[in-house]
């Protein structure tokens, strides 16, 4: 079963052998009875299409707009997030750091995949990747150099490893010539990358490349 | 544990390569969603907890844990659980013979409604003790060294590193216990180390902040 990995994501071409290996492991438990099938579909349905890094980008442009909801997202962002209906599975203890100008937070789980998936969804197949998960702690400048973000060099780099189950979320700084933006309009602006720290906000330029 | 998923500051391991933001799905292959809903839909079964459940897919030869995709070793962990804790026997995965629909005992399979219940509200890891928290903010903590082949959330990278005490998260069930199926809690706290102390005098302007239990550290007389 040789394939080629050069560690660049996930697979998207499986050998066939390991698409009958997981429908074989399927059949079995649900001949067995240890799972039910709709409860799978329901499973893969609110991760694919119900919870994601929408739920995050609505945290940030609030923040951004509203003071107070910011205070008590600093205070006790599972309790803030849960206000905004956000609750759950790898998102029990949430943690938001905020960008500033001296300071730009990166989020890894060197050890495995740990994320927020409350208001991130599932993480994308680089933060689970080796390459990421090796070099985000020890050369967080230069993987930051790999998504096009270039940061101020006087900047200090702060690297967040999630070994526990605590879960950080990324507050990006409000771009420039937004002052008058609806909370609605700036959510656009937020992407998934920039709540991991990869990147930052979009500018008001760069609004529409989300959808495309 | 050692292994090959304790990745934090190999080299070597190339370019990072991600996807356009825009472009990237969920899931990369159908059998991928399959595993991820069979590992969360078994998982609810309640014979195995998240720290099993990780160590099972880090207990693999180090070389194969990096050159699996990532669900290949969701898999790999979801099979050696099953067997492991007797829900299916090897003749039956393996041969997919002798397929018994008897189980020794009763086991409640969530429905759609139960399992979106229980993903909505998740389980908080924190516990409740009477012991008291060793370490203060400001104590500077050496990470022990640990070869051991157990399960540990003390990445390679920290151990014999010495760090600042940058909060004190409370207590936690420790995942060392916990993945030999013994729930305790264990008082957690954030370290901050500097870059240029886990990885030489190039590391300029970089913290690293790692969640710590108190059993992995040893204060640092000033």
């Amino acid at each position: 079963m040789p394939h080629d990995h050069h560690h660049d994501h996930d697979h998207t071409e499986p050998p066939s052998d390991l698409e009958l290996r997981v429908k074989a492991l399927e059949s079995l438990l649900v001949e067995k009875g240890l799972v039910n099938p709709e409860t799978l579909n329901r499973i893969i349905e609110t991760y694919e299409h119900k919870v994601g890094p929408r739920n995050g980008a609505h945290v940030v442009a609030k923040a951004w707009t509203d003071p107070e909801f910011k205070q008590a997202l600093m205070d006790d962002a599972t309790e803030a997030v849960a206000s905004l209906g956000y609750c759950g599975r790898q998102g029990e203890h949430l943690e938001v750091v905020e960008n500033t100008n001296d300071t730009h937070n990166l989020v890894v789980c060197t050890l495995c995949s740990c994320y927020p998936w409350t208001v991130l969804g599932l993480p994308p197949a680089w933060y689970k990747s080796a390459p990421y998960r090796s070099r985000a702690v020890s050369d967080p400048r230069a993987v930051l150099k790999e998504f096009g973000t270039q940061l101020d060099e006087k900047s200090t780099i702060r690297t967040w490893d999630s070994t526990s189950e605590m879960r950080y979320l990324v507050l990006p700084q409000r771009p420039a010539g937004t002052e008058n933006w609806s909370e609605q309009d700036l959510q656009q602006l937020v992407s998934r990358n920039s709540m991991i720290g990869a990147e930052l906000a979009r500018s008001p330029e760069q609004k529409g490349e989300g959808d495309k | 544990m050692k292994g090959g998923h304790d990745l934090g500051g190999q080299l070597e391991m190339g370019p990072i390569n991600p996807e356009p933001e825009s472009q990237e799905q969920v899931f990369h292959a159908d059998w991928e969603r399959r595993v991820f809903a069979l590992t969360l839909a078994t998982g609810m079964l309640g014979k195995w907890n998240i720290d099993e459940s990780r160590h099972a897919r880090e207990r693999q030869d180090p070389l194969t844990y990096i050159q699996n995709s990532y669900y290949e070793n969701w898999l790999e962990g979801l099979e050696k659980l099953l067997l492991e804790k007797g829900l299916v026997s090897t003749e039956e995965l393996v041969l997919a013979a002798n397929i018994s629909s008897q189980t020794t005992e009763a086991l409640s399979v969530p429905t759609p409604n139960l399992a979106a219940k229980i993903l909505a509200s998740g389980a908080r890891s924190t516990m409740e003790t009477d012991s008291e928290a060793l370490f203060c903010i400001g104590d500077r903590v050496l990470v022990k060294a640990s070869e051991t082949a157990a399960h540990t959330r003390a990445p390679k990278y920290t151990q014999g590193v010495i760090g600042t005490v940058a909060a004190q998260l409370g207590c936690h069930s420790f995942p060392d216990s916990n993945a030999q199926g013994v729930h305790e809690g264990k008082q957690l706290y954030r370290v901050i180390f500097s870059g240029s102390d886990l990885w030489g005098s190039h590391s300029v302007g970089a913290e690293v902040l790692v969640d710590l239990w108190e059993p992995y550290l040893d204060v640092v007389a000033s």
